[in-house]
């Protein structure tokens, strides 16, 4: 294997230069708007901080921080309980909810955030009905809060610790756990000293993917009433119309993201180091019965009622009321329209996405041998995905800076009749900063499992490189760049922040139109895109899981 | 780069060959709002909008400069019209329709804007728990009475900013501060979204509010028994707090003719009482003197409008923003 794989190596020798060159190139481009906006660290402006820190500044670290480690407690406690329920347990429903339990991810946030709100908040059917029962000074702790805001995030986003725990779980093998029963471990000391040991990388790795996002989010914390820096940006940008605050502003955002990143790599690496071996005998499950299958039932029902069937019924009752009591003809004249923007979006973002990360991972493949050169390249490549934990805020305003000048040289050279900025070119590079992570991943995954022989092989038949390409990558790599292509389509398609800020005029899509209306609480109207939005998102979602391999998911979701 | 040269040239030249409109409107309901089906049938100009914040649109439009593909620009604030005035973004526009129809305090002394509708943005309060000779003023709000009792609109929405600017106005900025102070120190509830204010009142978590009057329309026009009840605010002072939802046509506008067609006829035809009409549609009062308010608005009574303060709106936009800040209002 050694042997053939220096063979192959040295067979593409000749071009192995040019791949080095595309990766540099490629991740280049990609990492221009986020470099441009660390750049902003050059012309810092005291002033800026200055008003800052009088202001708002100490506040929104707070939150953050807070929000983050909240967040992470949150969809730690409940991805892990309801990952150990449906793997150790067998109950009735355990199978329909190892299911269901994935599908809140399918309900973006700032969808998920308004209809929790309405049903919560004290105007909401919930209080307003234990108002009913206790009388009318009954009160909740204020909804549109901190905790309302961690509450609201942790379950909208627990599937990400749920999908690595349940997988962390299930590779786990029954001898493990039956050499701690012999020794006298009952269930809930086999999970503490056994399993949740042996998994707590992967358990890491969720809660950072969730602490990110909750990091990224600008959303749900406004509707929560909740400054973080997130919103700090979006609120001096846009509220306070004050471009160069927001810029100081997310350059701070990016330097903790950056941090946060790095130390869920970190964890991430150390949870590709614990593989289990496939030979172990796979987990039997443990038979439930009588009140303690009862209760199994009820702490995956209670979240998913909250998470999930609550809010859809809610989206469902005010759709429904808007098509039966208002006049649709508007609607109507416009929904088409929206819903084709939104599809030709996320087909386009898709498929740039695709056609970067393809050559980026061949070429990557080629040029990046066990050589120190090759580890430098291959941080190269990763770094280049740091885009997808950036917030959407943050990446539409590094696209819009980056294109600031070149605007400007355009509308001189053309006396004004062409314009760049908010241009259909500058969201979709904004797309492929954001997602690129996605395709790379999946598409790197599935070029990691063909073995380079097959490569050696087809050359010594006489075979060059692109006819290998078509002939051999392409066919055996096919599920990784349906699953990549998917992946980057549904998160097109919901996506919010960087469509909001970079799309050309009259792009209208479905998420910008429902997040207009719902911010107004206009609910029956936003309803019906909202549901658009969560039924695409849940049906691909779904096909990911049931058609692509194992492996894959595991990367993407 | 070519790509997006020939992308983007393209679509202004594609926006300027067909009978369109191209409009950046911070209307709430963008395009199911009846009024723009109507234009569209009477005239066959189509009407193409692109929604956002007033402050979004006010940030693209000076990013986008000359070569914006807007040729309308339609906010929901006074003080973001001229702002975009001010900054050269908007034209003058010499027509008689709308120099006749239009009163002057509702349009640009250089008419590079123009009303379309009028907003109070007024005390609100549960007529169960609330007489309406307990209250007075915007300021009088700031008292302790009503710690705990009160939802107001966030920092971010451009409704309190401009409120905020006309009180500057009318009582500088000190007395302003103080007032913001004290409504802080009330700790009122931060709900952004005037609808929800008036849900939240009903329902008991608030008893006061400040919002623009057409909720409590829109919400008795659901309901006649809704028990928020409008108060017109300082009307042995200036009077209630004005603002409007008004357009100019861009600078550069590729549609020109389109976009005075369509903003005389806003200003006329779509003045209508009735649901397809700017104003009646959403209750809102109509700024041509010849066109009737809703009934349910009419019923709020007659008020003194405190047009006097809203050319300040703009000016003191920026101090407004920052006293929020200062003040510590989210």
């Amino acid at each position: 294997m050694q042997i053939s794989y220096r063979l192959s190596r040295s067979a593409v020798q000749r071009w192995m230069s040019p791949a080095r060159w595309a990766i540099v190139l490629l991740a280049g481009v990609i990492l221009l708007p986020l470099i441009r906006l660390a750049l902003a660290w050059l012309d810092f402006a005291p002033a800026v901080w200055q008003h800052l820190w009088e202001t708002l500044l100490l506040e929104m670290l707070v939150n953050t921080l807070l929000l983050m480690l909240g967040v992470g407690a949150m969809t730690l406690s409940i991805g892990t309980a309801t990952a150990w329920l449906v793997t150790t347990f067998d109950f009735p429903g355990a199978r329909l909810a190892e299911w269901l339990l994935v599908l809140p991810l399918a309900i973006p946030g700032y969808i998920f955030g308004y209809a929790f709100m309405a049903l919560f908040d004290y105007a909401g059917p919930f209080q307003t009905q234990l108002r009913a029962w206790f009388g009318p000074s009954f009160e909740l702790p204020e909804f549109r809060s901190l905790p309302g805001a961690i509450l609201t995030l942790s379950l909208s986003l627990y599937p990400y610790v749920y999908l690595l725990a349940r997988a962390g779980f299930l590779e786990l093998s029954s001898a493990q756990r039956d050499a701690a029963r012999v020794h006298g471990y009952g269930d809930l000391a086999i999970l503490f000293k056994v399993s949740l040991p042996l998994i707590r990388p992967s358990l890491a790795a969720g809660a950072g993917l969730a602490i990110m996002e909750a990091l990224a989010d600008f959303a749900v914390v406004r509707y929560f009433n909740t400054v973080t820096l997130s919103e700090g940006v979006v609120r001096l940008w846009i509220g306070q119309m004050d471009r160069q605050a927001a810029i100081q502003l997310a350059s701070l955002l990016l330097l903790i993201a950056l941090i946060v990143i790095l130390i869920e790599r970190s964890l991430r690496r150390q949870a590709r180091y614990y593989q289990f071996s496939g030979q172990a005998r796979p987990l039997t499950r443990i038979r439930l019965r009588g009140w303690r299958a009862a209760m199994a039932i009820a702490a995956p029902g209670i979240i998913l009622l909250l998470a999930f069937i609550l809010p859809l019924i809610q989206l469902l009752t005010w759709a429904i009321e808007e098509l039966t009591t208002a006049d649709l003809s508007a609607l109507e004249a416009v929904f088409g329209a929206y819903l084709l923007n939104t599809t030709a979006l996320s087909v386009g973002a898709a498929t740039l996405v695709i056609a970067v990360a393809l050559p980026m991972a061949y070429a990557l493949r080629h040029a990046a041998g066990a050589t120190s050169a090759g580890e430098r390249l291959r941080a190269l490549a990763r770094l280049a995905t740091l885009g997808y934990a950036m917030p959407g805020a943050v990446v539409a305003l590094g696209v819009l800076l980056l294109a600031a000048p070149l605007n400007e040289t355009i509308l001189s050279a053309t006396g004004g009749a062409v314009l760049l900025s908010a241009s259909l070119f500058s969201l979709m590079y904004g797309y492929l900063v954001r997602f690129l992570a996605l395709g790379f991943n999946s598409v790197e995954a599935s070029l990691e499992k063909i073995t380079p022989n097959m490569e050696l092989a087809a050359r010594s038949l006489g075979a060059g490189a692109l006819r290998v390409l078509g002939r051999v990558y392409l066919p055996l790599m096919r599920m990784g760049i349906v699953a990549g292509w998917l992946t980057a389509f549904v998160d097109t398609f919901k996506e919010l922040p960087a469509t909001m800020f970079l799309r050309p005029f009259g792009m209208e899509t479905l998420s910008v139109w429902t997040y207009m209306l719902a911010s107004e609480s206009a609910w029956q109207a936003a309803a019906i895109p909202s549901l658009v939005i969560v039924l695409a998102s849940a049906l691909l979602t779904t096909l990911l899981i049931t058609r692509t391999t194992k492996p894959n998911l595991r990367r993407e979701l | 780069m070519a790509f997006t040269v020939i992308g983007t040239s393209h679509l202004r030249v594609a926006s300027a060959q067909a009978n369109v409109v191209n409009v950046y409107s911070a209307r709430h309901y963008g395009a199911l709002e009846k009024v723009f089906a109507e234009f569209e049938r009477e005239t066959g100009i189509r009407v193409r909008l692109s929604n956002a914040s007033s402050q979004a649109l006010l940030e693209r439009l000076r990013a986008e400069g000359k070569a914006t593909p807007a040729d309308v620009f339609f906010v929901i604030d006074a003080g973001t019209l001229q702002i975009a005035a001010e900054e050269g973004l908007l034209q003058p526009v010499d027509s008689q329709v709308l120099k006749t129809v239009i009163p002057a305090e509702m349009r640009d002394p250089q008419n590079r804007w123009f009303a379309l509708t009028q907003r109070v943005r007024t005390i609100v309060y549960n007529s169960n728990k609330v007489k309406p000779s307990e209250l007075s003023t915007y300021e009088a709000l700031a008292d302790r009475k009503w710690r705990g009792r009160l939802c107001m609109r966030p920092a971010t929405h451009i409704y309190t900013i401009s409120l905020v600017a006309g009180m500057i106005a009318n009582l500088g900025e000190k007395r302003a501060e103080q007032v913001v102070r004290g409504w802080v120190a009330n700790r009122p509830t931060f709900i952004d979204s005037d609808s929800r204010i008036l849900e939240n009142i009903a329902a008991g978590k608030c008893d006061v509010a400040i919002t623009n009057h057409y909720y409590v329309g829109n919400a008795l026009k659901k309901d006649s028994n809704f028990p928020v009840k409008v108060f017109w605010a300082n009307q042995n002072a200036q009077g209630a707090h004005v603002n409007i939802s008004g357009a100019g046509v861009t600078a550069n506008a590729l549609n020109r003719e389109n976009a005075i067609k369509l903003l005389e006829w806003l200003a006329t035809r779509g003045q209508d009482p009735g649901e397809a009409g700017l104003a009646g549609g959403n209750n809102e009062f109509p700024v041509n003197p010849s066109a009737q308010p809703t009934e349910i608005i009419k019923g709020f009574g007659p008020f003194k409008a405190d047009l006097a303060a809203m050319p300040k709106y703009g000016p003191l936009q920026a101090q407004a923003i920052k006293l929020l800040e200062r003040a510590g209002y989210k």
